[in-house]
């Protein structure tokens, strides 16, 4: 069945995606180039190729006109392959007896001039045509799925996740880097718009991961290792020491009562700075697991050898502090693995008119969370770095977002974080509060209504961006205070309004290593450093490579809500692949002509997989098609030509070739 | 060809042809990108798409320079973010291997070229189209026949 034995007969369809192909490619001048070309029996234009009469066209032809041969000319195969491959199938044709040609995003979305875009069709349906004739049929491959699931990251997104794929009976892996699982949220006060307490809503969650039976959950541990494929990948994972064996301790927090330290010393990490705590101690008192944690960095132990090591007292006979415990590998072997890393908040230094490191009543918002919670290192009282409290408070709208000299990026959340922390320091402190905003942006359910509940507050909003934010008095009454100087646009004016505490609402950023991450993964990021999702409507939680999802703000800054939401999506997502049980392959892989090959090894250190063997008995080169991934780096290096590569085989390239470059 | 201005004529009115082989997970979602975009580039390429930039056998690039290419356009993935782990390498590799060949046959550096273009980056796409076409356009076509003409005498000294 190729061009060489004359019963080639080949159907074309050009499709005019609504106008989104024809408005600037003559579809039918295609289609009836495509016609006039050997082989072809068939060749239509249709409005929609993709739909399922346009699919229905392709199979009543395979049926009448006895096609064995398929071309279709619509968008991006990565969108509508399989969709063509599965009409293709209708018709009772292997479905690899199909190429389709991107006239879509690779010509008419990105070319104005009609005839140059009509000539680049007509090129690419040309070569598709001849390639095809060469096609075999291919079987894919099925292979089992393994059915846990590992999720990285223990914020919110994760935990729903986790619990969400436990219930169905899943079994779960969940790794969080940090000492406790809560992520973000769990350092929030309260969240927009239902002025919810964060803790009093994501705690029971935490605990439910703690105490369900199909979590694995590892906290103090990080992904270092990643290998295998989709529905079987096989992850190692290093736990870091916490220096409490977790299976014996009880989670009395006598140990960090009795530490040496009788003061707090440290910067304590989950009130980012604000307060102290010891050596031993708990991130938060609703922590999971509610386990204490050593930090070698700063425990007399560790830096001298010379404790009275009364932690290990005070434990007594139940003998969980263990200080030489040391790092653990794990390796695990998952389906499906799930990330939702999560954000960063941007690093306000970056703007030095704002003062942050420099003024130390300028706060980030992220330390006002802390700074109002009731668990927090003020115990939910607003006091400054200066010991006062304050009777005028700024908060200063996209700190690190919309901003050229930043990131071009809404963070989406701080408008409504803004607000929020108005209501909330207003609430508590009796302050002015004057919000400084860009544009306000409420879109979310009830998200509007507490803007206008905020305006009823008497909360004054300042529509501008704050040019600077100095201790340069100019009048009496701004002695002592910090001005916020910014044009109010609603009424062109620059107004200087002096405060006494300044909030920075910043902006959402990636993981400083979200890169490392990404490579880890093998996953693509956006240029802003966000994962790559693949596509951004109909596929948010896929990446492009198959059994790996995402969720929550590491594909984007999103709020609580979007992020459970997605995190029940990947999930589900996750829930489709292994309940399916086995995943079909491309059958893309490489073979080896044995009768051809002469024994070199050119091959054999280019697979970065090791599926290529030597068999010493026979002097060949063996291909083990389980391992291989069909990058055919291996197929381009052999000298004697005695390696193909199923779908990509040198022949049908080398159509392709001539086939764009043919004259028409 | 002696007056300048029909030689002026014929590079205005040139219109290269460029065969360009893009990666699966990278260069060739970068395009996809441009496209979902609206990103305006050159109508010049013609892509011919690989699982990996390491399948771009070297016969490829010279099939289509001897098929009347007037360039050649290599995407894939940056170094170290293959998704075949380092197929990539390997068409660094054989790229500055074929270079060597392809100056020997007079065919110039501009005409053939390797960028490492990642999913996101599809104006680096446009610039990179764009960029080749106008320097091959300066070129003028690559007439790899005219040039063979002599392949023969130059063998025979």
């Amino acid at each position: 069945m190729d061009a060489r034995n004359g019963d080639l007969r080949i159907g074309v369809y050009v499709c005019h995606c609504g106008t989104n192909i024809a408005a600037t490619v003559d579809v039918k001048a295609v289609a009836e180039y495509a016609a006039a070309l050997p082989g072809v029996v068939v060749s239509r234009e249709y409005k929609y190729m993709c739909s399922d009469p346009g699919q229905e066209l392709i199979r009543q032809d395979i049926v009448e006109l006895k096609l064995n041969r398929i071309v279709v000319a619509s968008c991006s195969p990565l969108l509508h392959e399989e969709t063509f491959r599965g009409a293709v199938a209708k018709g009772g044709l292997n479905p690899f007896c199909f190429q389709m040609v991107n006239i879509r995003e690779h010509d008419s979305w990105v070319h104005q001039d009609r005839q140059r875009a009509t000539e680049k069709a007509i090129a690419l349906v040309r070569a598709a045509i001849r390639r095809v004739a060469l096609h075999k049929p291919l079987e894919k491959k099925r292979v089992p799925i393994h059915p846990d699931v590992l999720i990285v990251g223990g914020g919110i997104a994760g935990i729903h996740a986790a619990l969400t794929l436990a219930n169905a009976g899943k079994h779960v892996y969940l790794v969080e880097r940090e000492p406790t699982i809560g992520g973000n949220m769990a350092k929030f006060d309260k969240t927009f718009p239902t002025l919810d307490c964060a803790a009093c809503i994501l705690t029971p969650k935490m605990t439910a991961v703690k105490k369900h039976p199909n979590i694995t959950l590892w906290t103090l541990s990080e992904v270092t290792e990643v290998q295998g494929y989709v529905g079987n990948f096989e992850i190692a994972v290093t736990r870091k020491p916490r220096y409490i064996n977790e299976d014996l301790c009880v989670g009395c927090l006598e140990c960090i009562e009795a530490c040496v330290y009788k003061q707090a010393k440290v910067p304590d990490e989950f009130n980012l700075g604000l307060g102290k705590r010891r050596p031993i101690y708990i991130s938060f008192p609703q922590a999971v697991p509610q386990i204490p944690v050593i930090d070698p960095e700063t425990c007399i132990d560790f830096k001298t050898g010379r404790c009275k090591k009364t932690c290990i007292e005070a434990c007594g006979d139940r003998h969980a502090v263990d200080l030489k415990q040391q790092p653990k590998q794990e390796t695990i072997k998952v389906g499906a693995i799930i990330l939702a890393t999560g954000y960063q908040t941007f690093d306000a230094r970056k703007v030095p008119d704002y003062g942050y490191g420099v003024y130390p009543n300028v706060y980030t918002a992220p330390e006002v969370e802390r700074l109002i919670n009731a668990s927090g290192p003020t115990g939910g009282e607003v006091i400054l770095r200066d010991g006062r409290k304050p009777q005028s408070i700024g908060i200063i709208h996209c700190v690190g977002s919309r901003d050229e000299n930043t990131n071009k990026w809404c963070s989406r959340v701080c408008c409504m974080y803004s607000l929020k922390l108005a209501h909330l320091l207003k609430e508590r402190t009796g302050a002015e509060v004057y919000n400084f905003y860009i544009d306000m942006r409420a879109a979310g359910k009830a998200y509007e209504e507490f803007y206008h509940k905020l305006l009823e507050e008497g909360v004054h909003m300042i529509r501008g961006r704050v040019a600077e934010v100095t201790d340069w008095a100019v009048t009496p009454e701004e002695e002592g205070k910090l001005v916020m100087r910014a044009e109010d646009t609603l009424i062109s004016f620059v107004r200087r309004v002096p405060v006494d505490m300044v909030v920075l609402s910043v902006g959402l950023v990636p993981h400083e290593d979200a890169k490392d991450v990404r490579r880890l993964f093998n996953i693509s990021c956006s240029s802003e450093g966000w994962f790559l999702e693949r596509h951004p409507k109909l596929a948010p939680v896929n990446t492009f490579t198959d059994g790996i999802f995402i969720a929550g703000a590491c594909q984007a800054p999103k709020d609580i809500p979007d992020a459970v939401g997605q995190a029940g999506s990947a999930a589900a997502e996750a829930m489709v692949l292994i309940d399916t049980g086995y995943v079909e392959m491309e059958p893309n892989t490489a073979y080896i002509l044995e009768e051809e090959c002469s024994g070199c090894k050119t091959c054999i250190p280019l697979c970065p997989y090791s599926a290529i063997t030597f068999l010493a008995d026979k002097k060949i080169a063996h291909i083990n098609e389980v391992l291989c991934k069909g990058c055919g780096t291996c197929v381009a290096a052999c000298p004697s030509g005695s390696i193909k590569q199923n779908l990509f085989e040198d022949e049908e390239i080398f159509e392709e070739i001539r086939g764009v470059l043919a004259n028409a | 060809m002696s007056n300048p201005e029909s030689l002026v004529a014929i590079q205005n009115s040139f219109e290269p042809k460029i065969v360009a082989f893009f990666c699966n997970w990278c260069t060739y979602l970068a395009a996809d990108l441009a496209g979902t975009s609206r990103i305006k580039y050159a109508p010049n390429i013609r892509v011919i798409r690989t699982m990996c930039s390491g399948r771009v056998d070297p016969q490829f690039v010279l099939e289509a320079f001897a098929r009347g290419a007037d360039g050649v356009l290599i995407g894939g993935c940056h170094p170290g973010d293959c998704h075949y782990q380092e197929g990539n390498y390997k068409t660094l590799r054989r790229v500055r291997m074929l270079r060597r060949v392809l100056r020997e046959m007079g065919i110039e550096d501009e005409r053939f070229r390797l960028e490492w273009i990642s999913a996101s980056e599809a104006e680096r796409l446009k610039v990179a189209v764009n960029d080749m076409v106008e320097k091959i356009r300066a070129l003028g076509p690559l007439r790899l026949e005219i040039k063979a003409e002599h392949f023969p005498e130059e063998v025979a000294a």
